[in-house]
């Protein structure tokens, strides 16, 4: 069904009960060209992407529980192309095109606003850096402005500009940057999908991998029976180095739980998206009036898609260092999603060693803004067997040959990026 | 999360620094390229039982060896390790 103004009409007249499912709840078919494994924004957009872009319309998506209910319900909502080094700049520009595109390109309304992204800095060194960054992005197109104290103060005048030891001295701004639905960036995919054929196929969890005589992957073994497929691909960033496994590979990446956290609602406040140079938090608002923030990791190994009272403490001193008139704000809900952490911090796109098998992978907590960049690469991936020249730095081998891409230099060490 | 320390006590996480998986060894001087690269960039990413290394940097400053589920956080034993950080960083 085609959603409009006129459709929406439609429906108001009659009451609201004359609206179709959103996708097709679907029965898995014994066999598909392309067979992606995971129902959340990355692996729905791929399908969309294959079947819109590339031609490919006999595709599944395998989902172990409900789409969405994985990063793709957990994550932030911020979308943002500021990345300063190649491979990730000229990667996330790609996105955030698409990101802008995207509404129409569904069909779907999935709330895309481009309310800007703010990164506040702190020091004379922070403004330096921020301000190469700006220009490395100036320079391949993307909008970047650097703001100086007083351009900061007109545009959020409520920080804690005089803090002593963090002084808030500037910003680097994009405005097409901001936020967007995360449910319904999930829905818009599964519709627009589903819509082209796709079949999109929930509580199916993978098991197993279906091996021919060469080792070439040839289909999943299914909680719902057995799919035979011409190509795979994973997109389950969280649960990466589980799924590979089955295939006998192991991954440079480490699982690791993300906090986020939503205030009570309060009156309009934060224009955008802010982040805090000194620490690490970030904060937007939602429409709905919570205040949406999160900061690091938790800094060990997990599965358990909840954290501990440490990062909470250090993301909330954050929150206050910038803004201290939120202290009397309650903390309405707080969860934890878990992140494909790679080793340099960058994701990976790649084929495996393995033939027939696709890797889509090592996301850190970077991968809700690289949602409709990730499909259209991965379907471009899965679809013509070569890199998308975008993706084209993101193998999978390069942590052997040492062509990372390490945006915050911090090393083989994944629990720092 | 709360680490039963061998010389501390029961301790909260905040006091503790996380070094990761215990398993790495970090290899001879004269290994090979793929041993290395095996060493700093591969790792099991265990979903179950793990042992790894955690610093009780704001108590006793000991080197410990704990055995966590990375399912459920829950902590089956915690051990003295001393220096078992600097075996992984250094042979």
């Amino acid at each position: 069904m085609k959603y409009s103004i006129f459709s929406l009409a439609r429906a108001a007249l009659s009451g609201h009960k004359t609206w179709q499912r959103t996708w097709r709840d679907a029965t898995p078919k014994d066999r598909y060209d392309v067979v992606i494994i995971g129902g959340g924004g990355h692996g729905l957009a791929t399908a969309w992407f294959l079947a819109s872009e590339f031609g490919i319309k006999n595709v599944a998506v395998l989902e172990k529980g409900w789409i969405g209910s994985g990063n793709a319900g957990r994550n932030t909502t911020i979308i943002r192309s500021n990345y300063g080094l190649p491979g990730n700049t000229g990667f996330y520009e790609l996105s955030m095109k698409l990101w802008e595109r995207m509404e129409q390109d569904l069909n779907y309304n999935a709330m895309v606003s481009q309310r800007g992204v703010i990164n506040l800095y702190h020091s004379d060194a922070q403004r330096d850096a921020y301000a190469r960054r700006g220009n490395t992005m100036r320079i391949n197109g993307i909008d970047a402005e650097l703001l100086d104290l007083a351009a900061v103060k007109k545009m959020i005048p409520f920080l804690n500009f005089d803090n002593a030891r963090f002084p808030v001295q500037g910003g680097l701004l994009q405005r097409r940057g901001g936020t967007a639905r995360h449910d319904a960036v999930v829905w818009g995919y599964a519709h627009a999908a589903s819509e082209l054929g796709v079949d999109i196929i929930q509580n199916c969890e993978v098991t197993g991998f279906v091996r021919d005589a060469n080792g070439k992957v040839t289909g999943v073994e299914t909680s719902r029976g057995r799919i035979g497929a011409g190509k795979v691909g994973m997109a389950v960033a969280g649960s990466s180095s589980r799924v590979a496994a089955m295939a006998g590979l192991r991954l440079p990446i480490e699982s690791h739980v993300l906090q986020a956290f939503v205030s009570e609602a309060i009156k309009p406040l934060i224009p955008g998206v802010m982040t805090f140079g000194a620490g690490h938090f970030y904060v937007s608002q939602s429409d709905k009036g919570g205040l949406v923030f999160g900061g690091d990791i938790d800094g060990y190994n997990s599965y358990a898609q909840r954290g501990n009272m440490p990062v909470m403490e250090d993301v909330c001193e954050g929150g206050m260092a910038l803004m201290p008139m939120i202290g009397r704000v309650r903390l309405l809900r707080q969860w934890g999603g878990i992140m494909d952490m790679s080793m340099d911090g960058s994701p990976i796109i790649d084929k495996t060693p393995i033939d027939g098998l696709y890797l889509n992978a090592g996301w850190c907590y970077g991968g809700f803004k690289a949602t409709p960049g990730s499909g259209f690469v991965f379907a471009h991936l899965l679809a013509r067997d070569e890199a998308h020249k975008e993706a084209a730095r993101f193998r999978l081998d390069r942590f052997r040959t040492g062509a990372v891409i390490d945006e915050k230099g911090q090393g083989a060490q994944p629990n720092l990026h | 999360m709360r680490i039963t320390c061998p010389f501390c006590g029961e301790r909260e996480l905040g006091e503790f620094t996380y070094l990761g998986d215990a398993k790495p060894v970090r290899p001879a001087p004269g290994a090979s390229q793929d041993e290395v690269y095996d060493y700093v960039y591969l790792r099991d990413n265990v979903a179950g039982a793990m042992e790894e290394n955690w610093y009780h940097g704001g108590g006793c400053r000991a080197w410990l060896r704990v055995t966590r589920n990375t399912l459920t956080h829950e902590i089956s034993s915690v051990e003295p390790a001393a220096g078992a950080g600097a075996r992984q960083v250094v042979k």
